[in-house]
């Protein structure tokens, strides 16, 4: 846990940190909705839903806008020590947080290719991949907001189970595509969406590795270990 | 290990140190049991809020306190390892190797040349050309000389505060000091002269040693290579500028640079 912080004499200053920390989780709790919404939909096989979490990442990119103000007005006040590395944070966890909005509806989109086909019974390897993402997005949020630098470890670190389902996964994908043709297409928008939710990851992991830095500062994590073999299956 | 604490802290020899430097205006003790490696041709920033002793361990390290009566100081400063605290050390000596220069620039009324000679004058004898040479090379030092070159036998009283205070630097460093005390050099000077003094700094420490007080956390962080913070009297942290004011140690350090309460 982090140390129990001051308040500034300044008062608007306390302001405007907590409406970014807001803002943060306001857009990372939004990220991890669309992405729960979208690993519904293709589930359901629903284009509308889909559509309309399409629709909504633009929600998600005017608060990376909003944050990259609030960071703007804190810069202006030439903030030092954890001030500084809050804002630093922040524009980083945004940035990651965009990108996870972005691999959401990108799983939304692609639902709607596969629903042009008949069902498939491989989505559910899909499911148990995104279940995990969405798990590791809503902890780092919970780390983040408690500046909790050992929850965040523990999030990292659980990044290759991920990475090992992904795995899985790719190869059974592999497999159906070389058994029939026809599964061809479906599985690649399948393979696609695997490839999201493994990213999804990766930024859930880049998230815990700047709260660590928020807590810690420059000292290092400990090194990792990387389960993602797609590369030399 | 921390990756910052690392910059430059070890083949970087000491040029002054105090060591259980104590120090008392008659019944008050102003600096306590202060111990501080300061490095050779590195810039030392001293932090803390007002009344905290920073500038009181500025004026212990060239002996101005000893101006005054009820103003001890015990314990050590050593100067390459000579303790100048010591009644035998020359106070003449102590101050042409340490020379400080103050809040308020203080000009004396006299002419520019005269100015930067003085000091000179009071330390050594040196013929006209060599000291017109001298006072050209502290104002070029200084980064002074384009903008007084034509008018050296003008009243100093006429520069910008500014150039009252590049005017002090020049004339502390005339003596070709080891070492230069600036006690909040630019507080009283707008954005574009501190911006000049900072430049400055960044150039004399190529020669200088240099201690700044400053209450002006960014200009610390800016020019400073290892900053000290003190309250009450007491040294609390002293490390790297960069782990200071990006990761400091102490609660009280993050506190006074973040601008809370401690």
């Amino acid at each position: 846990m982090g140390t129990q912080m001051h308040d500034h004499i300044v008062k608007s200053y306390d302001e405007e940190q907590r409406r970014l920390l807001d803002d943060i989780l306001r857009m990372g709790a939004m990220a991890a909705s669309q992405l729960e919404a979208a690993l519904d939909v293709v589930d359901r096989r629903d284009d509308k839903a889909a559509e309309r979490i399409v629709a909504n990442d633009e929600a998600i990119d005017a608060l990376e806008h909003q944050i990259d103000h609030d960071v703007m007005r804190l810069a202006l006040r030439g903030p030092l020590a954890r001030d500084l590395r809050t804002i630093l944070a922040a524009l980083k966890v945004a940035a990651d947080l965009e990108r996870i909005g972005d691999y959401a509806a990108n799983v939304a989109k692609r639902s709607m290719a596969l629903n042009l086909a008949p069902p498939l019974p491989h989505t559910r390897g899909i499911a148990a991949l995104g279940q995990l993402a969405v798990q590791q997005v809503r902890d780092v949020l919970e780390a983040y907001r408690d500046n909790d630098g050992d929850a965040a470890q523990r999030v990292r670190n659980r990044d290759a189970e991920l990475d090992t389902l992904y795995t899985g996964l790719f190869r059974e994908l592999l497999t159906y595509m070389m058994e029939d043709a026809r599964a061809i297409t479906p599985c690649t928008h399948l393979l696609f969406m695997a490839k999201n939710l493994e990213r999804i990851g990766d930024h859930a992991t880049n998230i815990a590795e700047n709260v660590w830095f928020l807590v810690h500062g420059e000292d290092l994590l400990p090194p990792r270990e990387k389960r993602d073999a797609t590369n030399t299956a | 290990m921390n990756i910052m604490t690392r910059l430059d802290t070890v083949q970087t020899p000491m040029k002054l140190a105090a060591r259980g430097l104590d120090f008392h205006y008659g019944d008050f003790h102003a600096v306590r049991n202060i111990n501080i490696d300061i490095p050779e041709k590195r810039v030392t920033a001293l932090i803390g809020p007002s009344g905290c002793g920073k500038s009181t361990l500025l004026r212990i390290f060239n002996r101005i306190y000893a101006l005054y009566p009820k103003q001890v100081a015990t314990g050590r400063v050593l100067l390459d390892g000579e303790n100048v605290l010591d009644a035998k050390y020359p106070l003449n000596r102590l101050r042409s190797k340490v020379g400080m220069v103050f809040q308020k620039p203080v000009p004396f009324p006299m002419t520019i040349f005269e100015n930067v000679a003085y000091g000179i004058r009071h330390h050594e004898r040196l013929s006209k050309a060599d000291m017109t040479a001298r006072v050209e090379e502290a104002l070029r030092q200084a980064a002074l000389w384009d903008e007084v070159k034509d008018k050296l036998s003008k009243s100093a009283l006429g520069l910008s505060g500014g150039q009252q205070q590049r005017l002090c630097i020049a004339r502390a460093i005339a003596l070709r000091p080891d070492v230069l005390l600036l006690d909040e050099p630019t507080s009283a000077l707008d954005p574009i002269s501190t911006s000049r003094i900072e430049q400055l700094i960044e150039e004399l420490k190529q020669r200088y040693t240099i201690m700044i007080v400053t209450h002006n956390m960014q200009q610390a962080a800016r020019v400073s290579d290892f900053t000290a913070f003190m309250y009450l009297g007491d040294m609390v942290e002293h490390g790297t500028t960069d782990t200071i004011f990006s990761n400091p140690t102490k609660q009280q350090t993050e506190d006074y640079i973040t601008g809370r309460f401690g």
